[in-house]
């Protein structure tokens, strides 16, 4: 009945998406050109640093930032009581719960154990976590651009300046892109003030307590940086974080706008646009595959209910499209911001959206992230297809030897790792089993979905667990870390590994890294790597709960 | 390539081999040599655990068929993959046998003293009667006709015929003599024929004979790197799936509490150990070393030694091959391809001319022109009676030239009575004395002559009856297919060069009809070094073949070397490979061999990941079939994943397991053999291989899987 609007909304929604990537990319590529701009000297004279960086120099730059930044969120955390901007005179955080949240927003995931209106100021919210959802999406962005020199570089070591990527991505893309995305929402009504929160009586005659804050500006940068923390706990199916369907358009084109572009940005940078393109159609293949999947498992109905459609948790406002929709990209691009509950989703819509971040979030993934996730797949398939075609196997011009295999396998596979380790212990313990809100496949369901968000950096939640204990709390936050650095500096080793080999020149044996048949086996190959490993656990997770539902 | 039928037969194995090979799958399974191979430890673990289980199920009484046979089918996967590394060994270890027999110490006349051959008297030096083992590089040593060599070594006196059958296989004997590029003699070949004065280079132990037999053994094989690379990732995918497995562990403890079933009924240990050994990749981890090996075996079929696993790995990344144009591109030795006449003859009666002068002439060039000339005009010899009756003139270095007179008027009408054919001075000469040529003729001839010497064939003048009739070629000629072979090599993306000592001009001509992409001319062993150092900058990887002392260089340098057994000591040491033929073409098969083995590695891989996917279906619905029953049905839901309706939980993973155990010994000989291999480009390549293995791999399980459950089911089995 509603079907046609859905999909008609979604694919208006593509459309528009598909349009900005052209522009966005040419844009992220000037940002990040090699040669120097004016804005560099910004970096210079606060690090004093701005030349080149070979990637242990790079890495322990990114890493000492990235300590410091959960240290000083953190401290601003715990100690938000004493700090200004707080009309409310909410406390401090507990340790576990603060370093939880400083970690989840420093590795761009933005996990939320709490509800921003009942535990965060204004102060927390604008200077600590605001910061971090900044700096680290333009982090995402400088190893996806030291990745791109290290392939481009010949015999070099020169992977870029840390300081001068940040300088560049936070100044030069997400500032100006977020005042923008601010505007357009605050003309559709998302709040921006500094109120304390407002007592009103109902027409009911119960009495309410409507929170306010900067919400505004903290939005537009959660969605464009693919953070996703909502500034309500309710994240954007708040009205008033997400009032109208104009913003909840605006914000799902947020979503998307830089992870679409960031693919052919790479190639650019790379110098080889056709594998841009390439990876950009793989994962354009996988998100559609995803969507459309999602969108039938949702247009089918409960069969409980005579068929129904899955309404229970959906934002009504919208309906089952545009939470569809913003519930595959917001875990495709591993930005983890909803418009609906990921628990109401039918339960192979809610499988999808577990893949999609335990692919590793490569489906245009986080702003920079998704790019270089993909490519360690990409190592892995052209080291087998090269072995194939009967050469040792190269790939962009570089030979592709035991030490890219070692790092690009700890790159793909960690997370898994991380993700299945902690699940089993989770469902394994007393503290763990506590927090589930359903029992069978269904609470199994939050537990994987938990620890594939914050392994993945993706942020959402399923809904259902009780996630701020704190055993929860430490196990997501190794997750958080882990799932983050622990495919950064693999990503960074194997870029300074690529600069230094000699590049060979292409001849008729040479496999070439774009083109359909790499898209097939690139894709072939995260899927089955994916599906391999989790399998078993989808299974028993939402694969039976759609049979049981589907008997 | 004519190799073909060849590898066919010698694919056969003895009775002896396969014995040999089955009784050490037992021996291999001593844990130490397992732990050279993750993947198969793994499985190795696996079973002892399964066997503990199945050996408390007997000392409790309880039911043990299914835990006994999933057990039993563990230890066949060892077995089977132990078994291919066993009879890839096989041969090598056979052929090492019979070459340990030339390695026997044998006497040695030592020379002491040893002056050089003009050295005079008796007194010059003394002959000592020493065993080869007592000798050492630098000593010099006499060997007779029907003696042993006892080391390697150059020759510095002498010339004779050796008999290397030991090491080639070659029952013709070949010469060796001192100076020049045949100059190397090997330990434990024989002097057929005259007496050899050798110096020694090598010492006991550490010569060509024994890197030879540790060679075939496989005794000094040293993972290659693209080994190294492989087994990172297969075991790393091995480490994820025993974490997928343990997990599932948890998982399903949690499920079947939820489900209100006995817990640790559903995941027991021996059904999880099964599902693990189905999901590592024991295919491509069982036949690892098998397809490394039989790749070197290959080679050493090929009459090519391998010094390392790395240079047959190398040699399929070769895209720049140099080749030498004499034996390799031309035939090296020259024939007549034309028949040029002066004006007042015409070709027929040149040509005529020509072949009566080469009738007796017993050489190589000889036999061309006869050749030619009947080719071209349907001469035949039986027309004339008188041949017989002729007097042959036979080459000289005094007079140049060669030919025939016949007694005059014992031949048909038009037929010259005296000719000779020889370098085109001597012939002017021969003909001036006798003071009929005019010097117009003689000009004429000149001219022609330059002009064919400029394009790099040689001028042949022919004298008859006093008469100079024309200029015959002899030109270096091209292989046949040897065109057809370099498009081969261009199509698989490489490169070839053609290296000879002619000038520019001539070696333009040659490599356009030979059909190369570029040469060197007018080429020194310095250029060819320059020229492959060159090319290792632009990033190529270079493949030489070469023989001379001058070659040693270049052979180093180059990427893969490959060295002519024929060859001298300093070319066989420098390069990576000898061949033992001595064949310039064989570089080729070479590259062939190198490709084959990467392809056959990757396509296993392929083929034993894209197995999972029907595994999973086998054992995942068997295994959980029993959760989340409700009242009144007999399976729960996730019986539905059993898409290939397998008939009960117990035959289908009894079914996987026996599969990923047959599907080791049904790849074996495609493993020895290596994947089919055509010089096509790498997307075709890639495209066919990925449907073969990558599709068919998960194919083939799924129907493999759902024969052995009909069969386990029908001969009660389970």
């Amino acid at each position: 009945m509603n079907s046609f609007f859905d999909i008609a909304h979604v694919v208006l929604f593509l459309a528009v998406a598909f349009v900005t990537v052209p522009f966005v990319s040419k844009w992220l590529s000037w940002t990040f050109r090699p040669e120097p701009m004016r804005i560099d000297s910004f970096a210079n004279v606060i690090i004093g640093s701005r030349g080149g960086q070979d990637w242990k120099a790079y890495a322990g730059a990114l890493m000492a930032f990235n300590c410091l930044g959960i240290v000083v969120l953190l401290a601003i955390l715990m100690l938000q009581s004493h700090l200004p901007f707080n009309p409310q005179g909410l406390p401090g955080l507990p340790f576990d719960l603060a370093l939880n949240t400083a970690i989840s927003f420093v590795t761009n995931t933005n996990w939320q154990a709490y509800s921003g209106e009942s535990t965060l100021s204004f102060f927390s919210q604008m200077f600590g976590l605001g910061t971090q959802n900044f700096v680290s999406a333009a982090v995402g962005f400088g190893v996806m651009c030291a990745l791109a020199r290290g392939i481009r570089s010949r015999q070099s070591s020169d992977l870029g300046n840390f300081w001068v990527d940040l300088t560049r991505g936070t100044c030069l893309i997400l500032l100006p892109l977020a005042a923008l995305w601010t505007l357009i929402l605050v003309s559709q009504g998302v709040i921006q003030n500094f109120s304390a929160y407002v007592d009103v009586n109902t027409l009911e005659g119960a009495k309410q307590t409507l929170p306010m804050g900067p919400a505004a500006s903290q939005i537009a940068i959660k969605q464009l940086g693919t953070n996703g923390g909502g500034f309500f706990g309710l994240n954007s199916a708040h009205p008033f974080e997400n009032p109208t369907f104009f913003s909840n358009f605006v914000q799902v084109l947020g979503i998307v706008l830089l992870p679409l572009a960031a693919p052919l940005a790479f190639g650019e940078l790379a110098g080889n646009r056709r594998h841009g393109r390439t990876l950009f159609t793989v994962m354009g293949v996988l998100l559609l595959g995803a969507l459309g999947f999602s969108l039938w498992s949702e247009l089918q109905g409960n069969p409980i209910f005579g068929g129904a459609p899955f309404l229970e948790g959906k934002e009504l406002r919208f309906g089952i499209g545009h939470s569809v929709l913003w519930g595959t990209v917001t875990t495709a691009t591993s930005n983890g911001s909803v418009n609906a509950m990921m628990s109401s989703l039918s339960p192979l819509a809610g499988g999808i959206a577990m893949f999609q971040m335990m692919l590793g979030e490569i489906i245009y993934g986080g702003v920079g992230s998704g790019v270089y996730g993909l490519f360690l797949y990409a190592i892995l398939t052209v080291f087998i297809a090269g072995l194939m075609v009967g050469r040792s196997p190269e790939f962009l011009g570089k030979k592709i030897e035991a030490p890219e295999i070692k790092l690009a396998v700890i790159g793909v596979l960690l997370p898994s790792v991380l993700i299945l380790g902690s699940s089993a212990i989770a469902v394994m313990s007393e503290a763990g089993l506590k927090s589930l809100a359903h029992q069978g496949p269904h609470g199994l369901s939050e537990v994987l979905y938990a620890f594939s968000s914050a392994a993945g950096n993706n942020g959402s939640s399923f809904g259902g667990l009780t996630s701020n204990t704190p055993f929860y709390n430490n196990m997501l936050s190794c997750a958080l870390f882990f799932g983050r650095f622990g495919v950064i500096l693999p990503v960074l080793g194997l870029a300074g590994l690529l600069a230094r080999k000699k590049a060979l020149p292409e001849s008729a044996g040479t496999f070439p890294a774009h083109g359909p048949l790499f898209g097939t086996l690139l894709l072939s190959v995260a899927l089955i790597v994916g599906a391999l490993t989790f399998l078993p656990a989808l299974v028993l997770g939402p694969i039976v709960e759609h049979l049981m539902l589907f008997k | 390539m004519s190799v073909q039928p060849d590898v066919k037969k010698q694919m056969a194995f003895n009775q002896d081999m396969i014995f040999r090979a089955v009784g050490e799958s037992f021996t291999k399974l001593n844990p130490a040599h397992q732990l050279r191979n993750p993947v198969m430890f793994v499985v190795l673990l696996g079973s002892l655990v399964c066997s503990v289980i199945v050996a408390l199920d007997l000392a409790f009484g309880r039911a043990v068929s299914f835990n006994l046979q999933v057990t039993l089918w563990l230890w066949f996967t060892l077995l089977f993959a132990n078994f291919a590394e066993a009879l890839a060994e096989g041969r090598g270890k056979a052929q090492a046998d019979s070459l340990k027999k030339s390695r026997k110490d044998v006497p040695a006349r030592k020379l002491i003293g040893y002056q050089g051959p003009h050295a005079q008297g008796l007194a010059a030096h003394t002959e000592v009667m020493v065993t080869s083992k007592d000798l050492h590089a630098g000593d010099v040593v006499l060997v007779m006709a029907g003696e042993t060599i006892p080391l390697d070594g150059e020759v510095i006196e002498g010339v004779a015929s050796v008999d290397e059958s030991a090491i080639t296989g070659e029952s013709a004997a070949v010469i060796r003599e001192s100076g020049g590029d045949r100059s190397a003699v090997t330990g434990g070949t024989r002097v057929a024929s005259d007496r050899l004065v050798i110096r020694i280079t090598s010492e006991p132990g550490a010569a060509f004979l024994d890197r030879m037999i540790s060679m075939v053994e496989g005794a000094s094989r040293k993972p290659t790197p693209n080994e190294v690379a492989l087994g990172i990732l297969l075991v790393s995918l091995t480490a994820v799936f025993v974490l997928a497995v343990v997990t599932l562990k948890a998982f399903s403890i949690y499920s079947e509490k939820a489900s209100g079933i006995l817990v640790g009924t559903t995941a027991t240990i021996p059904i999880l150990v099964a599902l693990l050994v189905c999901l590592i990749p024991t295919t491509i981890g069982g036949l690892l070393s098998a397809i490394g090996i039989s790749g070197i075996d290959r080679l050493i079929r090929k009459n090519v030694l391998a010094m390392s696993g790395k240079a047959v790995e190398a040699s399929g990344d070769i895209d720049v091959l140099l080749l030498d144009k004499t034996g390799t591109i031309t035939h090296g030795n020259r024939r007549a391809s034309q028949f040029l006449s002066l004006p007042g003859s015409n070709e027929n009666t040149l040509a005529r001319a020509a072949w009566l002068a080469s009738m007796a002439d017993e050489t190589p060039e000889g036999r061309s022109i006869v050749a030619l000339a009947e080719e071209c005009f349907r001469f035949d010899a039986k027309d004339i009676e008188s041949l017989r009756s002729g007097v042959f003139v036979p080459f000289s270095a005094q007079t140049r030239m060669s030919g025939i007179d016949i007694p005059a008027g014992t031949l048909p009408q038009g037929f010259p009575s005296s000719v000779r054919k020889g370098a085109v001075d001597a012939i002017l000469k021969h003909a001036a004395t006798q003071g009929i040529v005019s010097l117009e003729a003689a000009a004429q001839a000149r001219t022609m002559a330059d002009h064919v010497a400029k394009q790099g064939a040689t001028p042949l003048a022919v004298l008859a009856d006093g008469k100079v009739l024309g200029i015959l070629v002899l030109k270096d000629i091209v292989k046949e297919g040897i065109k057809e072979r370099f498009a081969q090599l261009r199509r698989m993306g490489i490169r070839t060069v053609m290296i000879t000592g002619d000038n520019p001009l001539t070696a333009a001509s040659i490599a356009a009809e030979a059909g190369v992409d570029d040469f060197v001319a007018e080429a020194t062993p310095e250029t060819k070094l320059a020229r492959i150092r060159d090319e290792q900058v632009k990033g190529h990887m270079v493949g030489m073949i070469g023989d001379g002392t001058n070659d040693a260089p270049a052979l180093a340098q180059a990427d893969v070397g490959v060295a002519m057994n024929t060859g001298t000591q300093a070319a066989r040491e420098a390069g990576n490979m000898v061949d033992l033929d001595s064949n310039p073409t064989k570089l080729i098969e070479i590259v062939e061999t190198g490709k084959q083995l990467l392809m056959t590695r990757g396509a296993l891989t392929t083929f034993s990941i894209a197995n999972d996917v029907a595994k999973y279906f086998a054992i995942i619905p068997a295994m959980f079939a029993a959760l989340y029953v409700t009242a009144g049905e007999k399976e729960g839901p996730l019986a539905a994943l059993n898409v290939m309706r397998l008939t009960s939980p117990e035959s289908a993973i009894l079914s996987a397991v026996v599969f990923n155990a047959l599907i080791i010994v049904l790849l074996i000989p495609l493993a020895l053999r290596g994947v089919k291999y055509e010089a096509l480009g790498a997307s075709t390549v890639l495209r066919r291989n990925m449907a073969i293995y990558g599709l068919g791999g998960i194919v083939v399980p799924f129907v493999g899987i759902k024969v052995i459950d009909v069969l386990l089911v029908g001969l009660g089995l389970i």
